[in-house]
């Protein structure tokens, strides 16, 4: 396995074509490139629906240059297991990433029990979840993985209702449960982390699963300029922690990246419309869970 | 040749066994779950080299159906009510994805509340899916239906996915001496798949993005061509294995003692060896009653069955389902093909959720005919009870 020091080790070739359907600034697609990119032309990938299905472009035209799958929300996990066993049965001799690649909802919602499934029977398989903490395409609907407070379109603002009332998913955590060889967390703020754990995931026999922080200009309502600072703002004030784990072993878990100084939650808050009306006890309420969370891990 | 006494979901396992089947996502459900333990059965005996995906439900079931027949294998599952109504976003998604699985349904009502016993009513609830389907009426057929299945599934013109449907405890726990084939023959009848992967890395394509409605409709006159194209091959194929093996069930439907009847009963399953002994005992006293045994319900055989009862006065229909509102599902479909004939076309709704139908109830149903011939009856769709 390479190791990922600088931009010189990040693969040239590109898989996702410029030309893709996606909003300016999309952190989704940022991670759709970046995990093409490390896995390379061996992959077959499948898409549940998501943003991904309308970005990858409409018939005949694809930005995507592997070969793509789309299924049904709920499927992947079904779905990856089906063709990962035909390879394994047929004797395959190359190494051909199987790849599921889902948002959140797919994820954490919808699609939790087939991928539960396919982890559980040890499938040769890597999943990706890239994370824009709703469902974006739908437009803005809240999904388990939205944040606590946040805005969306069926948490609104009122005079009965604040953002969203319960905490956000914690899918890594889940799947260390499953004790699977490889879970890690990563961002598109940290491109060299993200492959490196990427190319960890793909190098590892049995599930890995990947869970990608993407900040969604149009959902989180911030200037899609800002896309890069966002995401790391998260990881900086330790909304979004990065690390990886091995079999579900705790005594393997390796923060990744450690921020030299972390920055209070309300620095990243207050960068984004759909906290904005976040009053000073709810974003102390978000400072204790996350000052609990870094606590737990040991930081 | 081989003849063993075996269960319908024996007869089925070994049905897939002898199509050389690659991969097996299955899912327990009463009664269908024998079907699977033979299959494990066979692998833990070395007996079947298959992959024998234990699955977390029906649902992951279809779906790994699909990702194993993307990449070109022959696949194979079964499953019973809930199972089948669980998997039915991915049964559609299956037959628009023109994928040739075959999958054993055992007949069995639909809760609330819970039944464990046979009716029609899941397998005829996925009539619209796109999946082509047959019933079977013995162990015999079950096992034959299976390897013909993959034959018509598969063919070039079709590539559709095929289910085949037989009662849940009357054949799947029911043990009748069934003719083994041999691996050999079978071998002959149906070649190994050698559909090539859709998903290909040297080749690569991009499978069920979004397209615009023009395409999609072009997509689904494909479907409903190949649909079509499925009848011929369900005659041609029964055919060529009457003549390989001995046996054939009449291609889509089968007529029986239809000479000389002005009325008939149209069932499917296991069924119809009580209603062909109630003709016969009926022809015995000199009434001209016969039966048509549906085998395909998709393709639907309109032209076959307007056919079969072009000299008939009166057909009933024995639905074992209920499309609420309208009456048996099979009747609707019955009356709309026999439309163009001068016929009375009665339904009879019986055997729900595993409720007997005697002699008695298939004779009364056969009166409720002969008096229909001279008289048209209050209402045409009567539930047996």
């Amino acid at each position: 396995m390479n190791v990922i020091k600088s931009l010189k080790d990040v693969p040239q070739e590109e898989f996702l074509l410029s030309g893709h359907a996606a909003c300016a600034g999309c952190g989704s697609t940022l991670a759709l490139r970046l995990t093409l990119k490390a896995f390379g032309k061996n992959t077959i990938v499948t898409i549940p629906a998501s943003c991904m299905s309308v970005v990858q472009g409409v018939f005949p035209l694809s930005a995507i240059k592997v070969p793509v799958l789309n299924i049904a929300l709920p499927a992947t996990g079904a779905v990856i297991s089906g063709i990962e066993s035909v390879l394994r049965f047929r004797k395959e001799k190359r190494k051909i990433i199987v790849l599921g690649f889902g948002g959140d909802g797919a994820t954490a919602d919808i699609g939790l029990q087939t991928l539960s499934g396919a982890f559980e029977r040890g499938h040769d398989i890597v999943y990706v979840c890239h994370d824009n903490e709703a469902y974006m395409n739908t437009g803005i609907q809240r999904s388990s993985a939205t944040p606590y407070g946040a805005w969306t379109t069926t948490t609104p603002i009122g005079k009965y209702s604040a953002g969203k009332s319960h905490f956000k998913k914690d899918m890594p955590a889940i799947f260390v449960a499953h004790r699977v060889p490889y879970v890690a967390t990563a961002s598109v703020a940290y491109p060299l982390d993200l492959i490196q754990k990427l190319k960890r995931a793909g190098s590892i026999k049995g599930p890995a699963y990947v869970h990608i922080h993407c900040p969604c200009p149009p959902g989180w309502r911030f200037p899609s300029n800002k896309t890069i600072q966002l995401a790391r703002l998260a990881v900086e004030t330790g909304m979004w922690i990065l690390y990886e784990i091995e079999n579900g072993d705790p005594s393997t878990l390796r923060i990744t990246v450690r921020p030299p100084k972390r920055k209070p939650v309300k620095e990243y808050l207050k960068l984004q419309g759909r906290f904005q009306h976040l009053r000073r006890e709810e974003i102390e309420r978000i400072q204790k869970l996350v000052n609990e969370d870094y606590k737990r891990l040991g930081l | 040749m081989v003849i063993k006494v075996i269960t319908g979901n024996e007869a089925a396992a070994y049905g897939a066994r002898l199509s050389r089947v690659e991969i097996v996502p299955a899912y327990p459900i009463t009664p269908q779950t024998t079907i699977v333990e033979q299959i494990a059965e066979f692998i833990a005996n070395g007996e079947m080299h298959v992959e024998l995906m234990r699955v977390e439900s029906e649902y992951a079931a279809m779906g790994a159906c699909i990702g194993a027949s993307l990449m070109g294998a022959r696949t194979f599952t079964a499953t019973s009510s809930q199972g089948l109504a669980f998997m039915h976003e991915l049964t559609h998604w299956a037959a628009g994805s023109r994928l040739p699985i075959v999958m054993g349904i055992v007949n069995r009502a639909l809760a609330p509340p819970w039944n464990l016993w046979p009716d029609q009513q899941d397998a005829l609830s996925q009539r619209d899916t796109g999946w082509l389907s047959l019933f079977c009426e013995n162990n015999q057929e079950i096992l034959d239906t299976c390897i013909q299945a993959y034959r018509i599934a598969e063919h070039p013109e079709v590539l559709l996915p095929m289910m085949f449907s037989f009662d849940g405890f009357a054949l799947s726990h029911m043990a009748e001496p069934v003719e083994l084939p041999t691996q050999e023959k079978v071998d002959a009848f149906l070649p190994r798949a050698v559909r090539p992967p859709l998903l290909d890395v040297d080749d690569p394509t991009t499978l069920f993005s979004v397209v615009a409605p023009e395409q999609y409709v072009e997509l689904r006159y494909w479907m409903d061509k190949a649909a079509y194209a499925a009848k011929q091959l369900i005659l041609e194929v029964d055919k060529e294995f009457g003549k390989t093996f001995g046996r054939s069930y009449g291609g889509l439907l089968k007529g029986y003692k239809l000479k000389g009847a002005k009325v008939a009963l149209l069932a499917a399953g296991s069924i119809c060896g009580t209603v062909r002994e109630v003709v016969d005992s009926m022809r015995r006293r000199g009434e001209k009653v016969g039966m048509i045994k549906l085998r395909s319900f998709r393709p639907f055989p309109r032209e076959e069955l307007r056919h079969a009862c072009e000299d008939l006065k009166v057909i009933g229909v024995l639905d074992q389902s209920c499309s609420f509102g309208m009456g048996g599902i099979i009747f609707s479909d019955a009356a709309a093909a026999l439309q163009p004939l001068d016929l009375r076309v009665l339904d009879f709704i019986a055997g729900l959720g595993g409720r007997d139908i005697t002699t008695r109830d298939v004779w009364r149903m056969f009166k409720r005919c002969i008096r229909a011939v001279k008289q048209k009856p209050a209402r045409a769709v009567e539930w047996f009870v």
